[in-house]
């Protein structure tokens, strides 16, 4: 079984980190992975796309990402001009960084209540407090624990510090446990 | 496609697993091949492989001499000295990096130097582009360099070795260009696995050796490299008295190019559980296939996905991946190609005013045969457009409806292009 997830971001959000992340965390279980942004020119606050995939079976696959089973907005501004559910597998997940009324999120999502499974969790509120910068990533990863477990929190640990110096690695790992802890679905 | 083997010298759980992007998988290659001379200038997609590079030699991780020079066209000149003085070098690049190393790639490969170079293939300009296609390696086809291409980040580990122990070989001594598919490859981050470091040093029998010769005016065979204590001359003038004998020496060089990269993939089979092939060919569900697309490089995944869903649903199709593209396996692969009813073959570059690059070799190969398929050419992903699983689906549908009518109609087709 192979899932697909989707990363919808803004240059310098680190998305592209993120699916790395993931990735790392789901080899470090076992699976196999694949993780790859969609390869445009890098841009700070621009909309981009990361793509992570995990599967029992070693993956054939190289093509981008078309229907995938989860999509990630690290931005809740690009809720207004992206189409972040473009694609989406039918009941599949949305996990977004947004707090606040959540019918006007349905709304932004264009998709009906039961449509979808959607999860939020108050990433850059997180973020500023944590990190003192609006780098909402790793919270995601924490919100899309609490929706789906497609990683041990262990693994996400030891990629953290696999991948980051151990205060940045401790501040993060305290971000994605406070995510985690206030994601929900809605 | 990997198949794994029951007992290899170093079982997985001795090999350390990497989450690592292919350009970073050539780097770790390169370091545990204990090069001794890198010399190269960063353009993308490949900048990554260098930069890891570096950083190894920054830690003090390798011997290597690191020369940051100021072009592609002085990597290569570096690479072709230090080769020339008996070291083992590497080098890599990309696109018009790689065009600005054309001159300097006819001399590697005509000094006999066993040069590795890493591809990250990417379209040529203009329009600029910093995506994928083949058509930069289509530029050095003629070149006389041995050129392989991988389909995943593993293999790009695995080729990376294996292409110092195939140039080196002394039945072989010429350059080998290991082909990655920027971005899809490059920039994507797989799970590996990676060997032991001593492991790769026993497998390449320790730093570069250089062969023996013998030599008019010494009394015994000296090593052929460049050496002030017993001078040697490297590529001096040579006119019409010998320039086509030494041109044969490269003809007959390339003939002995695939047993060595059979043995090679053996070894490395034995070693770690890993092969790709026979090293040269990859086929797939080829035996009793009325339809079999070829391709190169990180596309061989999707077309595999496809023909195990076509196969799935009963429909005779089959693919075989072409790792080794020079020398190119003309017999092996018509063996394999004859007996469909129609072959699809895909190019990721074209010869503009003729076919892809691959399409002329194949028809090449059956020619002479009696009985032999109709052919198809399909150019796809230029400049980096994907070729996700739905548009493979459509032209495995579009050859099966040519077999069914026994005829083509249009044999260069361009797969996933605005009309």
């Amino acid at each position: 079984m192979m899932i697909e997830v989707r990363w919808h971001g803004r240059g310098g959000q680190g998305a592209w980190t993120a699916a790395n992340l993931l990735a790392m965390a789901a080899a470090i279980d076992g699976k196999h992975v694949q993780s790859f942004p969609a390869f445009g020119p890098e841009r700070s606050g621009a909309p981009i796309l990361a793509f992570t995939r995990i599967s029992d079976k070693p993956i054939d696959l190289h093509s981008m990402v078309y229907e995938p089973d989860i999509v990630i907005v690290l931005d809740p501004t690009l809720l207004k001009n992206v189409p972040v559910t473009e694609g989406l597998k039918k009941n599949g997940l949305i996990v977004v960084n947004y707090e606040g009324d959540t019918e006007k999120l349905y709304k932004m999502l264009g998709i009906e209540k039961g449509e979808y499974r959607v999860y939020i969790t108050p990433a850059t509120k997180l973020a500023l407090e944590i990190l003192k910068r609006p780098i909402t990533n790793t919270a995601m990863i924490g919100a899309l624990l609490k929706a789906e477990k497609l990683v041990s929190f262990e693994s996400i640990e030891k990629a953290l510090y696999e991948r980051f110096p151990k205060p940045i690695a401790e501040k993060n790992l305290g971000l994605i446990k406070q995510a985690y802890e206030l994601a929900r679905e809605v | 496609m990997t198949e794994a083997v029951k007992t290899p010298h170093i079982p997985l759980e001795k090999q350390k697993l990497l989450t690592v992007n292919g350009d970073e998988a050539v780097a770790w290659a390169a370091k545990q091949s204990l090069v001794d001379v890198v010399a190269a200038y960063p353009i993308t997609p490949q900048t990554i492989i260098v930069e890891k590079f570096s950083e190894f030699v920054a830690n003090g991780e390798v011997h290597t001499e690191f020369v940051p020079v100021e072009s592609e066209h002085s990597a290569m000149s570096a690479c072709v000295g230090a080769a020339a003085a008996g070291a083992r070098a590497f080098t890599a690049t990309a696109a018009n990096g790689l065009a600005l190393m054309w001159e300097i790639l006819y001399i590697a490969a005509s000094l006999r130097l066993p040069i590795v170079l890493a591809v990250a293939n990417r379209a040529l300009s203009a329009p600029i582009n910093i995506h994928c296609d083949h058509s930069d390696a289509m530029g050095m086809r003629d070149a006389g360099w041995i050129q392989l291409f991988v389909e995943n980040v593993q293999e790009a580990y695995d080729t990376t070795i294996q292409a110092f122990k195939i140039a080196e070989d002394e039945r072989v001594l010429l350059p080998v260009a290991v082909n990655l598919d920027g971005f899809f490859l490059s920039h994507t981050l797989e799970n590996i696995h990676i060997l032991p470091d001593e492991a790769v040093h026993e497998f390449l029998g320790g730093y570069r050796k250089v062969p023996k010769v013998k030599v008019d005016y010494f009394d015994e065979e000296v090593p052929l490299m460049l050496n002030p204590a017993r001078p040697l001359s490297f590529g001096p003038l040579d006119l019409y008295d010998y320039y086509f004998e030494h041109k044969m020496h490269q003809v007959e060089a390339m003939k002995r190019v695939p047993e060595v990269v059979r043995e090679v993939n053996e070894k490395w089979y034995e070693l770690t559980g890993r092969k790709y092939g026979d090293g040269i060919l990859v086929p797939y569900e080829v035996e009793d296939a009325d339809i079999i697309v070829t391709v190169l490089g990180s596309t061989g995944g999707t077309v595999r996905h496809i023909v195990k869903k076509l196969r799935r649903e009963g429909k005779k199709v089959g693919m075989v991946r072409i790792k080794m593209f020079r020398p190119f396996p003309h017999k092996e692969l018509a063996e394999i190609l004859k007996n469909a009813k129609v072959v699809g073959v895909m190019d990721r570059a074209i010869s503009f005013g003729s076919y892809g690059p691959s399409f002329l070799d194949i028809n090449t190969a059956l020619y002479d045969y009696k009985k032999k398929p109709l052919l198809v050419n399909y150019i796809y992903g230029l400049g980096g457009r994907d070729a996700p699983p739905e548009l493979l689906e459509k032209m495995f549908n579009e050859l099966l409806s040519d077999a069914e009518k026994g005829y083509v109609e249009n044999k260069l087709r361009f797969l996933g292009v605005r009309e």
